[in-house]
């Protein structure tokens, strides 16, 4: 069943990356880490459809929000992130999948891996478990290319500031903030040994980005002794090699 | 009741006709799972046809690597909505596995190294519709696309094509895998576009 949204902000993550807020009167809800199918539909009735993650908390009355990071040769991604205004009605079809979802019951430690935009699930989640006022300890590892890279900063920032159990860790693999430690580089597994829940508190893990920074990201974890069956995956864009 | 995207054009080609609805071309070869992926070694791999607990048919890598093979061109349809056309695979074909196995069962489970389910009816295995693949683009399937082996059943979505496939099972009353209990289609035909429950 499709819905209409109608936008009503939007605001620019980094240079590529846009939110969409979107007003849904009839809205069904959703879980922290669900996506979204949005379709465009031409004047001669052409249409093409992406799904993107949803990056609201499921209680934002009636609103959601995904955010859209631009392809370079992407058909929807231009659209959304560059042509879309204030005002303009899209089609949507959700919530979309039940695997890669945390429940607010969950009480467990939840460890949050992110590459790029693969954040976005991730930051549904933090927000559902401010939002529901959930206890579990989350830690976050975050990587991205740059600091000017990074989604939803400002926001992440005051969250570790409150303390509360929560906590971020920002693996920059091409360029790093002044006078940071860490060289710029790929998640590794002494970063993963110094900053990841340890396999013995046993964490649900959550890894979400490109292709091989998932699989890379999978078998760290896996290395650390954490058992395949709590992390949770989730994938897109094209594989580098087929070997 | 369709809304026209103010100032979206899309982007059209021939090929798109061929597409079923909803689907666009790439030429990348994109990944779904759900988890960490397996690596099977090939000495303790085995493929095996049961009905319930009871296995009729077992096959270690070196006995299944014996059976006949077929080369198979077909098109792929994922439920995330990308299409890729014309991939080419090695496999065996699941007629040749069920070739002496005698059921009145009318759906199969095809289960996976990792845990990973995905059911249908055993006639859309049967009858050159459906394929145990272990080489793609003439090399060994590699474990991000199910290696050592994956089931192709390449007329339904994908996510029917289970990877790392360890074995079906033979059942009498029909059962959800892994996605079709989370909200996807429980046949899957990509040209009734049968994507998410609730589609006809």
């Amino acid at each position: 069943m499709w819905r209409v949204g109608t936008v009503v902000d939007l605001h620019d993550e980094t240079a590529t990356a846009r939110t969409i807020t979107l007003e849904v009167p009839e809205w069904p809800g959703h879980l922290a880490g669900q996506r979204l199918d949005v379709r465009l539909t031409a004047p001669d009735g052409y249409s093409a459809v992406r799904s993107y993650s949803l990056a609201s908390a499921p209680n934002s009355e009636g609103r959601v929000q995904i955010t859209v990071e631009r392809l370079p040769n992407g058909e929807v991604s231009p659209y959304l992130t560059q042509a879309v205004m204030i005002g303009d009605r899209l089609e949507l079809r959700g919530p979309i999948g039940g695997w890669f979802v945390w429940h607010s019951q969950q009480s467990e430690p939840i460890q949050l891996i992110a590459g790029g935009s693969g954040i976005v699930p991730l930051m549904a989640m933090i927000r559902t478990r401010v939002s529901m006022g959930s206890a579990a300890p989350f830690k976050l590892l975050y990587s991205v290319r740059d600091p000017g890279a990074v989604f939803y900063g400002d926001e992440l920032r005051s969250l570790l500031e409150r303390g509360d159990s929560f906590v971020v860790t920002y693996a920059y693999t091409r360029a790093v903030p002044k006078d940071w430690a860490r060289p710029p580089g790929r998640i590794d597994a002494t970063l993963i040994a110094n900053t990841v829940w340890r396999a013995d508190v046993v964490p649900t893990c959550y890894v979400c980005g490109p292709t091989s920074f998932v699989e890379a990201v999978a078998d760290l974890l896996i290395a650390t002794g954490i058992k395949r069956d709590n992390i949770r995956t989730e994938r897109f864009g094209p594989t580098r090699s087929r070997k | 009741m369709d809304i026209v995207s103010r100032g979206f054009s899309g982007r059209r080609s021939a090929e798109n006709a061929k597409l079923p609805p909803g689907q666009y071309l790439t030429a990348d070869f994109p990944i779904l799972s759900a988890g960490p992926t397996p690596h099977v070694s090939l000495d303790r791999w085995e493929f095996t046809i049961q009905d319930g607990t009871e296995v009729l048919r077992r096959w270690d890598w070196k006995s299944f690597r014996n059976l006949p093979t077929e080369n198979i061109t077909v098109d792929l349809h994922c439920v995330t909505r990308w299409s890729k056309l014309g991939t080419f695979w090695e496999g065996v074909s699941l007629d040749t596995v069920f070739a002496d196995v005698k059921t009145d069962a009318e759906y199969a489970l095809a289960h996976s190294y990792g845990d990973y389910t995905a059911n249908l009816p055993l006639d859309d295995l049967l009858n050159k519709k459906a394929w145990i693949a272990f080489r793609f683009d003439d090399e060994d399937l590699a474990p991000e696309h199910g290696g050592p082996a994956r089931l192709l059943v390449p007329h339904l979505y994908l996510w029917k094509s289970a990877k790392w496939v360890r074995g079906i099972t033979l059942m009498h009353e029909d059962e959800p895998g892994f996605w079709e209990s989370l909200g996807y289609h429980n046949y899957g035909d990509p040209w009734r576009e049968q994507r998410y429950s609730g589609d006809e």
